[in-house]
């Protein structure tokens, strides 16, 4: 069977060992995480989590199953039509071209939001994909750091 | 009322109906203990080791149908505990277990005796808790018996600090719980019991496999009645021995590695699969790839992540076993052409006649099989039947004439060496109106004895049957096959004496070499009413057969083991 990459996301109780349950459950079962963000939703007990994984079609099927069996979990929402969006910072040196670097982030949704006596720092929001086009482009002005923040999704 | 944690603890037990708890005390649950002092409503079972009081929980609610009750301090009384929790885990048994913690303040100081309990059970309970406030607790306390009880059973851990137990407040037990992220569904959906039953209908081949979930979900009658009324013919998993009924006719017997001729061929012929609690372990299946070729599957669980898991499946029911019968019986009720099916019972009924279970009875030497069948028509129906892990416990559940559900009680899913004589202890307990008896082996039992003063000091009057191989049997036989006769570390020639060691703890030991004498200490076991061991000296190199060799396919079946 064919390897999918798939955006889950799980709505379940803002809780002290909610994180473990998940994490957890990932770990002992050998099933991947590529990325997970975890958040509160707002006016609510609830928190949202936002987990990339593989695996054939058997295992993404086991993995929203045994997501959803945590008695914690509330919903468990894994669909093909999300919008999704990653957010990266990236560290400069300040002796890179910055006119260069700012207009490559405005290519892809970002800028500069910080810069000091040595260094820039650059945030841009985009598709995961996207985000790979950046990072190679942006290799050029020799990267200092580079801090990917996870996907986050919402259906369509 | 005001009262203490601890205190809340003793009424909320008390509010769930239970009437015994199994533990053992330490520092960290000691208010509790001293709250059970001072109540009369249940009795507490000192046992002589944490793993055995989970393991006594768990055989009582297997013999009853209730939730366990067991109670444990922290640190090393609840990792004690661990393997106790995931062999009612893996085997889906309802437990309420409830551990002492070190004080709020000290969590996460590395305190004396403090170890992350839920941390650690995380991956072998149903869920677990760790007590927060003392608001939660009564809370806690009724979400824990309902999740443990309710949709797919199992074990649930109340870890509570001790400064909750201590601190006083208000009790107010809830009515109702109210957990909007636990749902459990028990109605099958209508539509797929109908296509379900079209297939059966159709179907020239069908086949019911019984799994332990019948037994949990107390649908033996419906599903005696299913067959009945279709005369479609069943096979048995291990955990599912006694849901037909041994003079049933139209069981075929037990399937998987260990199992009959018979049954593992009608798994590999049938062309339709009713998966009844069943979950497709690879103790069942062999290699999935051989596995029923010829088969669409109806699979019928109550817990979705059990559908689809292992094998494909043409028709997933979630649900009760019992809603989903109920609708089947009556669909089925008019429709059903139990003649269709004839030609393929037939068949079977061939199988079991051309490879019979069996055995070579001796003259010389005490055979398992012949120890297991002669208490089966000593006692039979009038005993609960209780396991540890190994070739006894295969030979029990081959040859013993189980005759309902509850009636055989094992660890199936985990496998825990030590399980019986606490199980046991724990279902006379839930059952006192049956003869209770513990098939052990001689590696087994040495895992849990100390529980022989338990069952002296509550007069319970569990009766061990020791079928000594002075191997770790089991092991041996998978080396005499698979490892060319390299015995590495499974020779137990050396022995303690079982007889003695019994009466150095309060109970009988006999020794039994002959069937004459096998009888004989039947008998006085029975008339005499006390813990005992009976220490049965059997044929060393028995061989458990049918054998399935591990991964390969169901229906390559190694019938006899022909010493090269
Ligand atoms: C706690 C535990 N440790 C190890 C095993 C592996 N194991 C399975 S069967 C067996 C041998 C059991 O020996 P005995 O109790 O004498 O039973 P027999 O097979 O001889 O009937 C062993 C070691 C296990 N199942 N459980
Ligand atoms: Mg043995």
């Amino acid at each position: 069977m064919q390897e999918v990459r798939r955006v889950i996301s799980v709505i379940a109780m803002n809780e002290s060992s909610v994180l473990a349950r998940v994490s957890g459950l990932f770990a002992g079962r050998g099933y991947n995480i590529e990325s997970l963000t975890v958040a509160p939703i707002p006016k609510s007990n609830l928190s949202r989590f936002t987990i990339v994984t593989k695996g054939n079609a058997k295992v993404i099927e086991q993995i929203t199953k045994q997501l959803n069996k945590l008695i914690s979990t509330l919903k468990v929402i894994e669909h093909e039509e999300m919008v999704e969006k990653e957010m990266v910072l990236i560290k400069f040196s300040a002796n890179e071209s910055l006119a260069d670097i700012k207009a490559l982030c405005s290519a892809y949704n970002g800028g500069i939001v910080n810069a000091g006596e040595n260094s820039v720092i650059v945030m841009i929001a985009d598709e995961s994909k996207r985000i790979e086009y950046f990072l190679s482009a942006a290799q050029r002005y020799n990267p200092i750091e580079i801090v990917r923040g996870g996907v986050v999704a919402i259906e369509r | 009322m005001k009262m203490s944690g601890a205190q809340m603890v003793c009424e909320a037990l008390i509010a769930e109906g239970v009437t015994t708890v199994f533990g053992y005390p330490g520092g960290a649950i000691m208010n509790v203990y001293d709250a059970i002092y001072k109540q009369s409503k249940f009795e507490h079972i000192l046992t002589r080791h944490e793993q055995a009081a989970v393991h006594a929980a768990d055989g009582y609610a297997r013999a009853t149908g209730k939730v366990g009750v067991a109670m444990v301090t922290s640190g090393p009384g609840f990792t004690n505990a661990v393997t106790g929790i995931a062999t009612a885990f893996t085997d889906s048994i309802p437990l309420v277990v409830i551990s002492g913690q070190v004080p709020l303040s000290l969590i996460g100081t590395d305190g004396f005796q403090e170890i992350d309990a839920v941390g650690i059970s995380r991956p072998c309970t149903k869920h677990n808790y760790l007590v927060g406030s003392l608001e939660e607790l009564p809370r806690i306390m009724k979400e824990a018996f309902y999740i443990a009880s309710s949709g797919r059973p199992g074990p649930v851990l109340v870890d509570i600090p001790k400064d909750i137990t201590a601190e006083m407040g208000e009790f107010v037990y809830p009515k109702e719980v109210h957990i909007p992220t636990y749902k459990p569904s028990y109605k099958g959906n209508d539509r797929q019991i109908k296509k379900a039953v079209e297939a059966i209908l159709n179907a020239k081949k069908p086949l019911l496999y019984l799994g332990g979930g019948v037994v949990l979900s107390n649908a033996g009658k419906l599903v005696r009645e299913l067959a009945a009324l279709a005369q479609i013919p069943a096979v048995e998993t291990l955990m599912a021995r006694g849901v037909m009924g041994y003079e049933n006719p139209l069981l075929i017997g037990m399937l998987g590695m260990h199992g009959s001729y018979a049954s593992n061929m009608a798994m590999s012929e049938t062309d339709l699969i009713v998966s009844l609690g069943a979950r497709f372990d690879d103790r069942v299946t062999g290699k999935l790839s051989e596995f029923a070729k010829y088969a669409d599957v109806i699979h019928v669980d109550i817990d979705p992540a059990n559908i689809g898991k292992l094998v494909d499946v043409d028709y997933p029911i979630v649900g009760s076993i019992t809603d989903v019968l109920e609708k089947m019986i009556s669909l089925l009720k008019h429709s059903v052409k139990p003649d269709r099916y004839q030609a393929w019972r037939e068949i079977l009924a061939r199988y079991n006649e051309l490879h019979p279970l069996k055995y070579d009875d001796s003259d010389e030497v005490l055979k398992p099989q012949w120890v297991i069948q002669r208490v089966g028509e000593l006692i039979g129906k009038d005993a609960v039947i209780t396991s540890d892990v190994g070739q006894h416990q295969m030979w029990v559940a081959q040859f013993y004439p189980f005759d309902r559900p509850r009636q055989w009680i094992n660890s199936g899913g985990l496998g825990t060496m030590g399980f019986g004589f606490p199980a046991a202890i724990g279902a006379k307990r839930g059952v006192p109106e049956k003869i209770v008896v513990n098939f052990t082996g001689d590696g087994s039992i040495l895992m849990n004895m100390q529980e022989l003063v338990t069952a002296a000091e509550y007069k319970i009057p569990v009766i061990n049957i020791i079928l000594n191989n002075h191997f770790l049997g089991m092991v041996r036989q998978w080396q005499t096959f698979f490892y060319d006769k390299r015995y590495s570390e499974t020779d137990l020639s050396f022995q303690p004496n079982f007889k003695a060691l019994a009466e150095a703890c309060g109970g009988i030991g006999y020794d039994v070499t002959t069937k004459k004498e096998f009888d004989e200490a039947l008998k006085d076991a029975l008339k005499q009413n006390k813990v005992c061991f009976m220490n049965v000296a059997i044929n060393r190199f028995e061989n458990v057969l049918p054998m399935v060799p591990a991964g390969g396919a169901l229906y390559n079946m190694l019938l006899e083991h022909k010493d090269k």
